[in-house]
């Protein structure tokens, strides 16, 4: 059974680095000028990075706890607490958005011209609501965090982003919400059902019944595919990555993605074990064709960021596809592929970005041939590329290829079709290297493009060496996760095995 | 143990200097590559020797993926087989680099060409030491990578980037077999590491079944198929050939490092590598022999008419690949390296002097706007005729040896393998006539020149005919440490002897041998001099042919068609048109049009509200009494 190690580090670090990013928020509101908005959001965001130093360092990979604990009574009379701490599950995206909000600010810092000041309120306070939802460990106090972060981020598309933004944002905040406030129902009922408890290490401990578990799952996981997004709930993601600014687009695909798969981890396959094996076919199938459709979908684009978006949508297909074998290659697989996907589709909408704000265009056949005018930009592409289809030596491969292998292992049939899309996504993403930086100039205004300038560089930087760091020592993460992924896969089973109706049930569900 | 680290590690600084300071380097970026691959070239003589007194390196760096039971390490393994491998990648890379200083001088992308090859050299240094599949396969992709830079090197030329592209896709889908098989591989052996899963490769393991879409299929035959699919890509081999023509986008250099003389023998290798594997399943090998022999055949036959002379070489490259794999194929595994060796040699030759001869004529590659060059440049006639002697197999030039040893193998390989050698044989004479072809629409005749061209033909500098000096006096001289008949003669297989399984294949009719020798270098000399009598005594013979036999002449020289054969059904079919047909239907109608349908009734559903609130409190009264109504008689009927 989980246990939530207190915080001995002496300072509240979770709790720091929620309220770091709001504090940073409320002193903008005090400023008026531009310039030194963008200076103290970057100041905010890198001391959450420094915070997020000390987190990785002193956390221990040998337990499987929830470490870095706090606990304050909230609201009494509904047993509501200020309950936060981390374990392997989710350690690693805390200092992943650290990481990618800085990069987000500094992408913005000429692109966005127009209430500078706003638009840094709104990072700041998104950063403060993702951390929250990775490091909640009361599901009230999540379900709030949940919600609050869909604010910011529906401003960002909907005040900052492209000419067709309302239609993105309302898109983007209609689907979240209708999976949320089924989320909100499933919530309420668990919190009845377990005898008014939102203590998440608690509810992972209560044996609901098969019924209510298959039901109480549905409605999970009608937020969390929503939110990955799994097939065919993904149409929202296009729109709203199209319309996002660069910086909204990194943030969206580097974390808000992530936490569909993060609460699969962290409720659904805990609280709901014999449920989340019942379903399991169905989800790994949704799985397999989100990977091969979401590829197909990516041919036929032409522009630069629904590519993108669409490549999501098969690699995050990977994601619920290791995560479902439940074993420890599909799952440590998931979590890595999760970071890496951060890592490399942050990379790309930043170097879309990049080029969008020298030509003010995002469709593939302006460009071309731009490999010669900026060779530095066409390098940082390419590396990118071969991250994003998986090449041994970036981090892509090991992801994909664990995750593959713990797919085989639970069904070979579902690992050699996702092979499939390895071909595919190599075919899709070098059919648009070659579109976008090979040949000879067409646009003439492509003639005089300047290169990536340091501020650029020095936002991309990061995210190469973890390319590489990660493609070369995978174990480093993979060091963090054991601990937690382990007992969570022992976890689902002895407790699926707990009820044996249950586990009749889910194998005649599995045809076995 | 550093210095066998160095191996691949020099090649790589020479990578990251010539690739981060190339601005700045200019072509002196060559001396840092060339030094590179220098180094790694001492390093792997000294390697050899070590092995050569019995030195086994086997040695784990860092555990590279540890999850569970799954523990990968990054790992290198020098073996015998490995050795040989180190020695000719190191040797021919070095000798290409320095021609390539030479052939790429004054290009604008010139450092950044030596960075690629050094990059490459690396990978295939990676692919050939690793001693798990998992780092062979880092080797395997880096190396399809770098060819993929390098094939779109000119990327400015569409047609260029076009054939990278296709290169690196053709072989992602071997791939896909590829990491299949190593899936099976680790789902049955617990390990990717080779010693331990060869350790369990025994007799009884291939008795095992598995059920595959509800046909027996035994699991090792399995593997063997699924790592072959991976072979068929990266050796070009049908159906997965097709990339390897296009590759001649390339610079020349390029073809002759990689498209001829290294990483398309991967597959070769890594067949060969999986030989305690592969000798378990008479299936597997059947397959990886008839492959090979067709497409020995099937490329020899393409080869008889194209007209660029990088297509021929290219298309032969190919049909000796099949020679390779035949010879694998039934059991004559240090036959198939001995051919992968000797070939790497006198093909690394042959690009590289048609290099010398496009060089010589501002570019040219048109057959039929050359000829007479022999008198023109000398020195490259001299070697291109070394290299084709050799690929023809006319003793006692290197292919002879080789090839002759995995005919001789085949001969003795039950039915089978009598119809494979005839297969054999036939594309070895059509070998010697393509080659012959070759040399004589190029060297002989009269001079077909543009005027221009002709007016500025010269000889390449020493920088790069004396690499091709070099690789002659190897086509001549490296059979030896091959030699047939003799006991104990064979160098090359003693030396292999402790790695692969012992299959019988050589017969011990030595006067059959003998036979059979005279009889294949007869085949192969009647090839030369038809050549010689279509192309230079009556050159009117082939357009005749031509004209008569057109059908056959066009499927040919259009190569089987299978390029827009495979465009029509994968590249526009299966992928473009399918996801044009999904992304309008799926996404916009279907999926899309159920959400936006959604909204659209929600949206008329409380427009109809909207109207009920007409501020009229009648009409709330009426309704509100007739809402009392139906409640209370609901009331008494569930009663």
């Amino acid at each position: 059974m989980l246990e939530l190690i207190p915080n001995q580090l002496g300072f509240p670090l979770l709790s720091l680095m929620i309220f770091v990013p709001l504090a940073g928020a409320v002193i903008l509101l005090a400023v008026r000028d531009a310039r030194a908005a963008r200076w103290i959001a970057l100041l905010f965001s890198i001391a959450e990075i420094g915070l997020s130093v000390p987190l990785l360092a002193n956390f221990d990979g040998s337990i499987a706890h929830m470490q870095f604990g706090e606990s304050l009574p909230w609201i009494k009379d509904w047993h509501i607490n200020y309950r936060i701490g981390v374990d392997g599950i989710s350690v690693l995206f805390v200092g992943l958005t650290a990481l990618l909000t800085t990069i987000s600010i500094m992408v913005s810092w000429t692109a966005i011209q127009d209430r500078v000041r706003e638009f840094m309120i709104a990072v700041l306070f998104l950063e403060a609501g993702m951390i929250g939802v990775f490091v909640a460990l009361d599901l009230f106090l999540f379900y709030i965090f949940w919600e609050a972060m869909l604010i910011p981020m529906y401003l960002l598309i909907g005040v900052w982003g492209g000419p067709n933004r309302l239609y993105a944002a309302i898109k983007f905040f209609l689907y979240t919400l209708v999976g949320s406030v089924l989320m909100l129902v499933a919530i309420l009922a668990v919190y009845f059902s377990a005898g008014g408890t939102f203590d998440v290490l608690a509810l992972m401990n209560h044996p609901f019944g098969h019924t209510f578990q298959m039901w109480a799952f549905a409605a999970f996981f009608a937020a969390f595919a929503v939110k990955v997004p799994m097939f065919p709930f993904h149409t929202w993601l296009p729109d709203a990555h199209v319309e996002a600014p660069t910086a909204g687009s990194i943030i969206l695909a580097g974390i808000l993605i992530k936490m569909g798969a993060y609460g699969f981890l962290r409720f659904s396959l805990p609280f709901f074990p014999s449920a989340a094996i019942s379903w399991t076919p169905a989800i790994m199938t949704l799985s397999v064709v989100a990977i091969i459709y979401g590829a197909y979908m990516a041919f036929a684009q032409t522009d630069f960021k629904k590519l993108i978006a669409y490549s999501s949508v098969s690699h995050m297909g990977f994601v619920t596809l290791g995560i479902f074998a439940l074993n420890s290659q599909g799952v440590e697989g998931g979590l890595l592929q999760m970071i890496n996907h951060g890592v490399s589709t942050g990379a790309l909408f930043l170097a879309v970005g990049v080029i969008y704000e020298r030509t003010h265009t995002r469709m593939i056949a302006d460009y071309g041939g731009i490999a010669a005018k900026v060779p530095v930009y066409a390098a940082y592409l390419l590396i990118i590329t071969l991250s994003s289809i998986g090449l041994p030596g970036t981090n892509g491969f090991v992801g994909e290829f664990t995750i593959l292998l713990g797919a085989f292992q639970y069904k070979a049939v579902y690992a050699v079709i996702a092979s499939l899309g390895i071909i595919l996504g190599a075919g899709y993403m070098l059919w648009l290297y070659q579109r976008v930086a090979f040949g000879t100039v067409t646009n003439p205004h492509n003639e005089h493009l300047q290169d990536m300038n340091l501020r650029e560089i020095a936002a991309a930087l990061p995210l190469l060496v973890l390319v590489f760091g990660v493609g070369l020592y995978p174990n480093a993460a993979f060091q963090v996760m054991h601990a937690s992924t382990e007992n969570l896969i022992k976890h689902v089973q002895a407790k699926a095995a707990l009820a044996p109706v249950a586990a009749q049930a889910a194998n005649a569900l599995l045809g076995q | 143990m550093l210095k066998y680290i160095l191996i691949p590690l020099l090649p790589f600084f020479g990578f990251l200097i010539a690739g981060l300071f190339g601005k700045y380097l200019k072509e002196r970026a060559a001396t840092v590559a060339v030094g590179g691959v220098l180094g790694a070239f001492v390093f792997a003589v000294s390697a050899f020797i070590d092995v050569a007194n019995g030195t086994i390196i086997d040695e784990n760096f860092y555990s590279w993926i540890l999850i569970g039971n799954l523990s990968v390490n990054v790992g290198f393994q020098i073996d015998q087989l490995t050795a040989v491998m180190l020695m000719v990648v190191t040797f021919l890379s070095t000798l290409i680099h320095i021609y390539s200083i030479g052939y790429m001088h004054g290009d604008k992308g010139f450092s950044r060409f030596f960075a690629y090859l050094e990059l490459f050299t690396f990978f295939m240094l990676v692919l050939v030491m690793g001693n798990n599949f998992l780092v062979m396969f880092v080797g395997w992709e880096g190396v399809g990578l770098c060819s993929y830079l390098l094939i779109g090197f000119w990327y400015e030329k569409k047609s260029a980037a076009d054939a990278g592209v296709k290169a690196f896709v053709t072989n992602r889908v071997g791939d896909f077999g590829f990491v299949l098989g190593m899936m099976l591989i680790f789902t049955t052996f617990g390990t990717l590491d080779f010693t331990d899963v060869f350790a369990q490769a025994t007799p009884q393991l291939a008795a095992q079944n598995i059920d595959l879409l509800g046909i027996e299929v035994g699991i090792v035959t399995l593997i063997c198929l699924l790592l072959f699919v991976g072979a068929t890509g990266k050796s070009a081999q049908i159906p997965l050939y097709v990339w390897l023509p296009d590759a001649m986008e390339g610079p020349t250099p390029v073809s002759a490092l990689i498209h001829a003389a290294t990483m398309v023998t991967a597959g070769v290798f890594m067949v060969a590598r999986c030989a305690p594997l592969f000798s378990l399943s008479h299936t597997a090998m059947n397959v990886v022999a008839v492959t090979g022999a067709v497409t020995a055949l099937f490329a020899a036959t393409i080869g008889l008419v194209q007209n660029d002379i990088k297509r021929v070489i290219a298309y032969s490259t190919i049909s000796q690949l099949g020679y390779m794999f035949l010879g694998l194929g039934v059991g004559a595994f240090s036959a198939g390296i001995f051919h992968l060796t000797t070939h790497a040699f006198f093909k690394g030759l042959l690009f590289l002097a048609s290099g010398s001869v496009i060089h010589a004529l501002s570019g040219e590659q048109d057959m039929r706007k050359m000829g007479s060059l022999r008198r023109k440049i000398k020195i490259t006639y001299a070697v291109f005729l070394i290299g084709s002697l050799a690929l023809a197999g006319i003793f006692p030039f290197a292919g002879f040896f080789s090839k002759d040893e995995i005919l001789w193998s085949v001969y003795n390989a039950g039915s089978l393998g009598r119809s494979l050698w005839m297969v054999g044989l036939t594309g070895a004479f059509m070998t010697a006539f393509y080659s012959f072809r070759l040399i004589y629409l190029t060297f002989f005749g009269k001079s077909r020149m543009d005027h221009d061209v002709e007016h500025h033909v010269h000889e390449s500098p020493p920088v790069m005919t004396v690499p091709l000096m070099i690789l002659a006096f190897f086509s001549i001289t490296i059979g030896f440490i091959g030699m047939p008949l003799i006991p104990h003669a064979n160098l090359f297989a003693n030396f292999l002897a402790p790695v692969f399984p012992h299959v019988q294949h050589g017969g011990t009719d030595h006067g059959l041998e003998i036979g059979l020798m005279i009889f294949s270098v007869l085949v192969a000399a009647t090839g030369i001099v038809m050549a010689y009598v279509w192309y230079v005594r009556d050159t009117r013979i082939p357009d005749k042919l031509a004209e008569k036999f057109s059908g056959v002449y066009t499927l040919l020289l259009n190569k089987y068609r299978v390029d827009e054969l495979y465009n029509y059904l994968f590249v526009d079919g299966l992928v473009h048109k399918l996801a044009g047909v999904l992304h309008r239907i799926g996404d916009v109608k279907i999926v899309d049009g159920a959400v936006n349908g959604v909204a659209r009734l929600i949206g008329q559903a409380s427009e109809r509200g909207r109207k009920m609130q007409t501020g009229f409190v009648q009409e709330y009264a009426f309704i509100m009494g007739l809402g009392l109504v139906v409640l209370i008689g609901m009331y008494y009927v569930v009663k």
